[in-house]
């Protein structure tokens, strides 16, 4: 198949990857805003969008790691990004259509790698800078998230205790749209550029690059656009489990859980460790549940969400894998290769519209549930 | 196998310093907030709540203006 066509593809699967990113995360930024009634979805999520697209051009850190770092870029081809990305996205819809917010990033991460060592062999992978820059962050930033948010959350109650409960309940109203915004923005920094680095990497597999450049402002651009567009249009089914499955939230929890996830994911996106913000608000989020009462956390949830996590590595690693070696056979494998993706992703949708969640009966739902929200996971 | 650890030190401690300053700094914003009703309700004119509150509320956001600057300027 003609190079620069394959790129063009690959560009575009690129910027829809970070669409299916932007509707996984809305939930990460504005769940706690929405389940709090700090904010009415639809604001919520036309924020979030707007200052995730801000984020995407403040930092270039986490596109080099992607694009000058985790493989090899001499030895591997777009046919081969273009089949870890496709292992990707569809790890995202599965756990998108299920209610999981399982990390776009990590399944990012395991289609690339996935596709690169089948197809290229193991050397093509540089397993150290994926430990360093990858793996330990992907343990310790969630971990960080979470000890900080109980700290916060802790001293937050203990300071305001007698302060007046009107002025305490519109401050901390007002505190928390400023956390979620601010999420937003690092939401950007970190996962925007995922996409950037990505395309960037093909750019540079294809020739069109030098090996080690920056990602271009086009590219840029269009990765902020693809994900602010996602995060506006998606991610209802998600901001249920974040917003009430995980833990009760009240608004200075949720001002604290927020504070300290974009915290950590900036000062992260700041060294280049491309993290997922989904686990480090998951992580705020269980911090803070656990810093106002020791049972605030409902574990088996939790739970559910870990082995997810533990999954998506490898399971996105395999798709991938699988994709890169078909679509590395010519233009008849890259063909059949997004034939392929394209049915399942209107399989999903249609699944998906059988139960269509939009963002009223989110309302309703955080509302009325007393009861923990149900997973409906095989796995 | 080389991890960067200080970099991760530098997250964790960075995150802490920010995260508990920027609380204490809202808390005590409206407290002041509390402070100053009170003082209107006790026929007080409140300025001194205002001031610690105004204080407290510029201060998070110059923290949090001072951070993106940091990411920016990189």
């Amino acid at each position: 198949m003609d190079a620069s066509l394959l790129v063009i593809i690959v560009v575009i699967t690129a910027l829809a990857f970070d669409f299916t990113n932007g509707f996984h995360d809305t939930a990460n930024a504005m769940a706690t805003s929405i389940a709090t009634g700090a904010l009415r979805p639809r604001t919520a999520v036309a924020l979030s969008a707007v200052l995730n697209l801000v984020g995407a051009f403040l930092s270039v850190e986490v596109a080099k790691t992607i694009s000058g770092g985790i493989v090899d870029d001499a030895k591997i081809t777009p046919a081969i990004v273009f089949g870890g990305l496709i292992g990707a996205i569809m790890w995202n819809l599965v756990t998108w259509y299920v209610g999981l917010p399982s990390s776009s990033s990590h399944a990012l991460f395991g289609g690339l790698i996935g596709a690169t060592w089948v197809s290229s062999g193991a050397d093509a992978v540089h397993f150290t800078k994926v430990v360093d820059k990858v793996l330990v962050p992907a343990i310790a930033a969630p971990l960080v998230a979470g000890i900080v948010a109980l700290l916060a959350t802790f001293l937050t109650y203990r300071l305001t205790r007698r302060a007046r409960p009107s002025v305490s309940d519109r401050g901390f109203k007002v505190g928390q749209v400023a956390s979620a915004a601010l999420m937003s923005v690092a939401h950007g920094t970190n996962d925007a550029q995922k996409t950037m680095g990505i395309i960037t990497l093909t750019l540079i597999t294809a020739g069109t690059l030098s090996p080690g450049s920056g990602p271009p402002t086009w590219v840029i651009l269009s990765a902020g656009i693809a994900i602010a567009l996602g995060t506006y249009l998606g991610g209802w089914r998600i901001t249920q489990t974040l917003g009430k499955g995980l833990t009760t939230i009240e608004a200075p929890q949720g001002f604290a859980a927020q504070t300290s996830a974009a915290t950590v994911i900036m000062a992260s996106s700041h060294l280049g460790f491309a993290l997922s913000t989904t686990h480090v608000a998951s992580g705020g989020i269980m911090g803070s549940g656990l810093g106002r009462q020791r049972d605030g956390v409902r574990w088996g949830v939790a739970g559910r969400m870990a082995m997810a996590w533990l999954f998506t590595l490898p399971a996105a690693g395999i798709v991938g894998a699988l994709a890169g070696l078909l679509a590395g056979q010519g233009t008849f494998g890259v063909v059949l290769v997004s034939v392929l993706a394209i049915t399942m992703a209107v399989v999903i949708w249609l699944l998906s519209r059988r139960e269509p969640v939009r963002p009223e009966h989110v309302v309703d739902e955080i509302a009325a549930q007393s009861e923990p929200h149900k997973l409906d996971v095989a796995a | 196998m080389k991890v960067d650890w200080m970099a991760l030190g530098a997250v964790f401690a960075v995150s802490t310093g920010v995260v508990l300053g920027l609380v204490v700094l809202f808390s005590v914003g409206l407290r002041g907030m509390s402070a100053r009703e009170d003082a209107r309700e006790g026929g007080g004119n409140g300025v001194s709540g205002t001031v610690v509150a105004g204080v407290s509320f510029a201060a998070c956001a110059a923290v949090v203006l001072f951070g993106l600057y940091l990411v920016v300027a990189g």
